[in-house]
């Protein structure tokens, strides 16, 4: 692929400065850049919550909390991780690169795009109020039913049930305007000869996570409003007295929250094969097989959703079913596994910070995929589920696969961001000691759940000490070097070594012919793409 | 001039493209809703969940003597309802096809007169819709005045289309609160 690129100089627009800048900002790296710091921002806040849960894991017994308390944070941390820090990033790098990926001026809808970033800070608002009106004596805390908001015990629950209704109506809201906006940009902006088979694999990743928030977001939508309603208007959904039934609530819930998973996952899996090609100076290994397993993964991850419940009880036939489907999902996923170790296969590879974490990413989430597959297996689930092994393995998926994606991706385009080159050893350091203190936290916890640790409990049998013990001294270094991660942005954005345009050696594609960092407006002349 | 209404009708592309998207959005919406009576209606028809037709059905004379069914009760007060209830028997082996009679006792100890419903469920799932009710107190509230203790019969009968290798069923009671 050649681009013939224009590039114009920066266009002298009056912008309101200050705080108001940043609340009437239309402009898509304005709001990408919003979205990346609310979600790093949450990130630690969702890491203080589980670093207090460890230290009440650190021993058998309870020392630091009251098990309602306990309660709250495993379930607020859940909220936040997923909702308020993956989400938002993954939209933080499609508002910054996906117009300069495809050679488009801004987003397709830029003021719903606004409307689209400034929900979230309520939400998360809304999300963790109830802890700090807890101690003026106003309600009892935050939701306390882990993030599943499973029927019955969220129509008992108390008021931070409500809060976290409201909170997950705005997050959906959110989510929804912005894949809105995302599949418009892609459909009507791309630049001339730009063809969907030219998409750039972010793009694509991108494109699929989109008609998924749009098709099952709503149906959270509608399973938190059920509640609402059971709640306190007299329905019944979720109410066997009144005709209605709890499991409802749990297939309506899965049924957004299977999607949900490789709505986190597929704009990973979009841009590490760029991370993975720039850094092997090799290009991407069959773009077409990656295109067609994602959009086959989209698919089947909609028909999966019981086996999040295999032990609520089913008829055997779609115990089958769903366990067989499941297992399906490997066989796509193996496909993109293969392009990935073939991009890298033999390529001159260099491993700076973001190829780091993309080679570690494979790994573990490889971990991840694998003790996935177990859990879908029927017979097998009914030993592991609801214990410590289905904590480790969505750790694996979420952390390694997720937001150690994210991490890569903050190494690989933080330098075309801000114009400034990271300090690479220090990014280094953080690869290493994450990688490390990650599988020194969450390798114990498969042991735990296979002797048969159960999650979500504050309180643990004898015999579990030495592990959690581990775990939780490894989990703490986890959230400590998470800090140097910080420190590392933030003195990137103030300065450092000025950033090439091309800034890797061996980097492709249309964001990286434009200057480091790039003008406030960009490709108001399209390139074309020939 | 021509860039101008080149990007005006983009705008509007744009615009259209994202009320199409809304529509998927609604209509996820509406999907979300539509699943609660199609989740009833398939749990119904499968037997999903042990939900058993809850009216009453006719008796029929085909009396299977030859098989034993051994059918078990168990009983549970939801929280918030101030009764005590249980079976009088907690098993009884029946033919299929014969019709039997069952008593519950529920006593109310909560000083003031409360309404409870009782719902059903038969277990292992592909039995419930071989369960068969003549008369039930669960067709109807039961109203208890306080510290009322009420014997309450089930007639029933087990359908002789039973498969086989079901030897053994459970059918379990849980009574809420009812509606107001």
């Amino acid at each position: 692929m050649s681009y013939s690129t224009t590039v114009d100089h920066e266009e002298h627009h009056d912008h309101p400065s200050g705080m108001l800048r940043w609340l009437t900002t239309t402009n898509h790296k304005d709001i990408g850049t919003m979205y990346l710091t609310f979600s790093l921002i949450m990130f630690m806040v969702g890491g203080a919550m589980i670093m207090a849960v460890r230290a009440e894991l650190f021993q058998p017994g309870l020392q630091l909390m009251h098990p309602e308390f306990y309660n709250q944070l495993i379930g607020v941390h859940a909220l936040v991780m997923i909702f308020a820090a993956l989400m938002p990033a993954a939209t933080g790098f499609a508002n910054w690169m996906l117009p300069l990926q495809i050679g488009a001026p801004d987003m397709a809808l830029p003021r719903l795009n606004n409307w689209g970033f400034w929900l979230l800070p309520p939400a998360a608002i809304l999300l963790t109020l109830p802890f700090t009106l807890a101690l003026f004596g106003i309600g009892d805390g935050a939701i306390a039913t882990g993030w599943t908001f499973y029927a019955p015990l969220s129509v008992q629950g108390g008021i931070g049930v409500d809060f976290a209704i409201f909170a997950v109506h705005l997050l959906g809201i959110s989510s929804v305007m912005g894949s809105i906006n995302i599949i418009v940009t892609i459909f009507n902006m791309r630049a001339p000869g730009m063809t969907l088979m030219k998409l750039p694999l972010f793009a694509w990743g991108w494109l699929i996570t989109a008609f998924l928030l749009i098709a099952t977001i709503p149906v959270l939508a509608g399973a938190v409003t059920m509640l609402l309603t059971d709640r306190h208007f007299g329905t019944h959904f979720f109410d066997a007295a009144g005709g209605g039934d709890p499991i409802l609530f749990q297939h309506l819930f899965w049924f957004f929250g299977h999607p949900e998973v490789y709505i986190l996952l597929l704009p990973v899996w979009g841009f590490i094969p760029q991370i993975l090609s720039t850094f092997a100076r090799k290009p991407i290994y069959g773009y077409k097989a990656q295109v067609y397993s994602l959009c086959a993964i989209g698919v089947l991850s909609v028909v999966v959703w019981a086996h999040h419940f295999f032990t609520a009880g089913m008829p055997v036939p779609a115990l089958l079913y769903f366990m067989y489907s499941t297992m399906a999902i490997s066989l796509p996923l193996a496909v993109l596994f293969y392009c990935w170790i073939a991009t890298i296969w033999r390529g001159s590879m260099t491993f700076e910070t973001p190829m780091l974490f993309a080679i570690g990413w494979i790994i573990l989430f490889g971990i991840g995929g694998l003790t996935g597959l177990v859990l879908a297996d029927v017979a097998a689930d009914a030993q592991y589920h609801h214990t410590y092994f289905v904590v480790a393995h969505f750790h694996y998926t979420l952390f390694a696969g997720g937001i150690m994606g994210i991490m890569a991706g903050v190494y690989y385009w933080l330098p075309k961001m801000t114009g400034h080159m990271y300090n690479e050893k220090l990014g280094k350091l953080h690869f290493w000691l994450t990688a490390i203190s990650f599988n020194l936290t969450f390798i114990p916890q498969f042991f735990l759940g296979l002797a048969g640790m159960p999650r979500r409990i504050p309180d643990y049998a004898l015999q579990f000490s030495e592990f959690n013990m581990i775990s939780s001294i490894a989990a703490f270094t986890l959230g400590l070097t998470q800090l140097l991660f910080v420190y590392n942005i933030v003195s990137c954005v103030r300065g450092g070594k000025k950033a090439t345009d091309k800034v890797w050696e061996g980097s492709n594609g249309l964001e990286w012919t434009l200057p480091s960092p790039p003008p406030y407006h960009t490709f108001n002349e399209q390139p074309v793409i020939r | 001039m021509e860039k101008i209404s080149a990007i005006a009708s983009l705008s509007q592309l744009n615009r259209q493209l994202g009320y199409k998207l809304l529509v998927i959005v609604a209509m996820a919406l509406a999907f979300a809703y539509g699943l609660v009576p199609l989740y009833d209606v398939l749990c119904r028809v499968t037997g999903l969940n042990g939900k058993t037709e809850n009216v009453a059905v006719s008796a029929q004379s085909r009396v299977d003597a030859t098989r034993w069914v051994e059918v078990s009760f168990t009983s549970n007060v939801m929280p918030g309802l101030a009764w005590s209830f249980h079976p009088v028997q907690s098993s009884i082996r029946v033919h299929p096809g014969k019709i039997e009679t069952v008593t519950f006792i529920a006593r109310n100890m909560a000083n003031e007169t409360v309404a409870g419903q009782a719902v059903p469920s038969v277990s292992p799932g592909k039995a419930s819709e071989y369960f068969k009710k003549i008369e039930c107190f669960c067709f109807q509230r039961q109203d208890l005045k306080a510290g009322e203790s009420r014997e309450m019969p089930l007639r029933f009968y087990v359908s002789p289309d039973i498969p086989d290798d079901v030897k053994a069923l459970t059918l379990s009671y849980a009574f809420y609160s009812a509606i107001k």
